[in-house]
């Protein structure tokens, strides 16, 4: 709690234990209106003094001047329990909204609080001092102990430690880093002790701009925050004018029309009710509230949403594209398959990898990253790279191996079968014998499967692959993964051209998705109803262009990240329905004279408590 | 031009009135107050002078609601 909310507990209790003493007394006229005053100044003076001055403000039928009216009427009717009660009451719920709200915020806050607070560097005697990592300049060592955060992405100097990521990927994955790798802010380093060398500004670094995201991100308003506050700017005045014709135009209609009684004070009574009922609390605070605890719950599992308004679009998405590679694949060539004749297998990835070892080509590093153990070019000599078809070259002197495509076998008139598989078919012939064949290929994610049946488990209508490739790889892989529709042979303007068809034939409630590395799609993050871009660690220019960011670059998360929005949106319209519900029940019993003061003010903040603990669970969200 | 300021606002109903008023502010494009952030993000207009505006807006701000702060 803090100090204005100590302060109001203290009155909260001084003015309670008052108005129960007084309420054991038997006092009647003018002292007890004296004495009952004064618990309900205690309690109240602020929320007269504020009503005030909204009034010279011109600010009229704010929460503040409701509460003034209601209470001062009770009294002038001669409720002075009632009175001094209902302001008991609401300045109680008020505290409770602030603390719990404020307590709420800062766990949230905290949840997405990856910023390091300090950062370690050497004085001129070789102590360790503690800075703030604003002042640190871009090249200064900085020194990270074991279980610190790294504060500043940089290259280590000096130094061998594992790190953990999960602070930025939302998956506890650990990372062993060496001298010369480069190192990104808000990762734990687990071990040793590294000397960092910063390549960015604070500022610049990577956990300062996913925070920076992160909190500028429940700016952006959705459309039912945004209704929300124009419900409440129209809300209270329409209470108001109920209020007013409840305690005016009521008792004359009774007066003209009907020979009952006018009974004024029981109307007045009545309307006053209704205007403790009428604030709308527990809304104004419960959906924004919500939205900000689903961004906060995304991020802690690695999702970044950039505001409230791409969780609303989110949850309506119905049609999801993918960009293949690198989103369903790992976008790197591997190999996926040795086949050898002749001999073993081992001895022919040894072969291609020494054959391939001057080379630079995507495929020579995948076939290089296969072999797995150092390569000792030593062994290599007569390196002779034919463009377009492969390499020959001469091993530990005396042994003559060929390696490359279809084309360089029958250079070379080598007898070979030619495989018709997908992918790229590296063939291997040693001394002009043909050994066998490795098969490189964009291989699959492990979890791209489940992914998209995941996608469908939620309700996803149709799901649409997007590639580069040919058709005969396109088909094999959307077979693989079952998506709905594939379209190949796509350049990257054409993949813009296939979303805006996609999104001519689809209905308006229903949104579109669009799920890319975030490299070379920028123009098809933008121009689906959200953009989602994947393992975008470490790489601004996907973390610009897109509406969601995952962090790490698993696709099951694309399935996570809709489940997320959709819990958000549904405590959002139960808050809705809930809170405007129960408020028009309360609306109906006041006037009916069912509810009196006490019940409305209970409801009232009864409401409010239930919204706000509602709004909270969306926070929880690791085990969707 | 953007900036943001650290602000202190009790509840979310006054930080609609704060935004409110800060939008009726002269030199102001664009403030948007973040309650649950307990920032304000505001775009002044291209030749405002932006300690004079936030003056204004400070007070604009402290007149609808005399509890919040705008740390300047």
């Amino acid at each position: 709690m803090n100090k204005k909310q100590k302060k109001v507990l203290i009155r909260i209790i001084i003015s309670s234990l008052l108005i129960a003493l007084l309420m054991l007394a038997p006092l009647n006229g003018s002292i007890k209106l004296v004495l009952f005053l004064i618990p309900y100044l205690i309690i109240g003076y602020d929320i007269l003094i504020k009503a005030v001055k909204g009034v010279l403000n011109a600010k009229l039928l704010d929460e503040n001047f409701l509460m003034a009216v209601a209470t001062i009427g009770a009294f002038l009717l001669g409720e002075y329990t009632e009175g001094a009660f209902v302001m008991l009451f609401y300045q109680i719920g008020e505290l409770f909204q602030s603390y719990a709200v404020g307590k709420s915020r800062k766990n949230i806050s905290s949840l997405m609080d990856i910023r390091p607070d300090w950062a370690n560097i050497e004085d001129e005697n070789k102590n360790l001092i503690k800075v703030s990592p604003d002042e640190v300049e871009t090249g200064s060592i900085i020194i990270v102990k074991p279980g610190e955060k790294i504060p500043i992405d940089g290259i280590i100097q000096e130094g061998l430690s594992s790190l953990n990521t999960s602070a930025l990927t939302g998956e506890s994955a650990i990372r062993d880093v060496t001298i010369g790798d480069n190192v990104l802010s808000g990762c734990i380093n687990i071990s040793g002790v590294l000397k960092i060398k910063t390549t960015k500004n604070f500022d610049e670094s990577t956990a300062s701009k996913i925070l920076d995201l992160v909190e500028n991100a429940s700016s952006k308003k959705s459309r039912s925050e945004n209704f929300i506050s124009k419900f409440a700017r129209i809300y209270t005045p329409c209470v108001c004018i109920l209020a007013l014709m409840l305690a005016i135009f009521v008792p004359v209609f009774n007066l003209i029309f009907t020979p009952n009684p006018p009974v004024w004070d029981i109307w007045f009574l009545r309307a006053l009710t209704f205007l403790v009922i009428s604030c709308p609390c527990a809304l104004v605070i419960s959906v924004p509230l919500s939205f900000f605890a689903g961004i906060g719950g995304a991020s802690s599992c690695g999702i970044l949403i950039k505001g409230s308004n791409y969780i609303e679009t989110l949850s309506k998405v119905k049609y999801v594209v993918f960009d293949k590679t690198g989103t369903m694949t790992e976008g790197s060539f591997n190999v996926s398959k040795i086949c050898s004749i002749k001999a073993n297998k081992d001895a022919l990835i040894e072969y291609a990898a020494l054959a391939e070892s001057y080379s630079d080509h995507p495929i020579s590093k995948g076939i290089q990253k296969a072999y797995g153990k150092d390569i000792d070019k030593k062994r290599v000599s007569n390196v002779n790279e034919i463009s377009g078809k492969g390499i020959t070259c001469v091993i530990d002197n005396n042994i003559f191996v060929a390696v490359g495509n279809d084309k360089l076998m029958q250079e070379l008139n080598i007898n070979f079968e030619t495989i018709s598989e997908l992918g790229s078919v590296v063939y291997i012939a040693v001394n002009n014998e043909y050994m066998g064949y490795i098969l490189i290929s964009d291989v699959l994610k492990p979890d791209s499967k489940e992914a998209v049946k995941n996608l469908k488990d939620i309700g996803i209508k149709k799901t649409v692959m997007l590639t580069g490739d040919l058709e005969k790889y396109g088909n094999h892989v959307a077979k693989l993964l079952d998506i709905d529709i594939f379209y190949t042979n796509l350049l990257p303007q054409d993949k813009v051209k296939k979303i805006e068809d996609l999104l001519e034939n689809i209905k308006s409630h229903e949104k579109l998705a669009f799920v890319g590395d975030g490299i070379n799609d920028a123009p098809s993050l933008s121009r689906a109803d959200v953009g989602i871009a994947m393992g975008a660690l470490g790489s601004d220019a996907a973390i610009e262009a897109a509406d969601v960011v995952l962090m790490n670059d698993n696709p099951k998360m694309i399935a996570k990240a809709i489940k997320i929005s959709k819990k958000c949106m549904r405590i959002v319209y139960q808050n809705i329905y809930f809170a405007i519900g129960i408020k028009t029940i309360c609306l109906i019993l006041g006037a009916l004279g069912i509810a009196d003061m006490n019940l409305a003010i209970f409801a009232d903040v009864g409401v409010m408590v239930i919204a706000v603990l509602n709004a909270i669970r969306t926070l929880y969200v690791k085990k969707l | 031009m953007k900036k943001t300021y650290k602000i202190e606002v009790d509840c979310v109903s006054c930080a609609d009135k704060m935004e409110v008023a800060s939008n009726k502010t002269d030199g102001i494009k664009n403030a948007v107050v973040n309650f649950m952030t307990q920032k304000m993000t505001v775009e002044f207009e291209d030749n405002a002078d932006v300690e004079t505006v936030m003056k204004n807006v400070l007070k604009a701000c402290k007149k609808v609601e005399s509890d919040c702060e705008i740390y300047l």
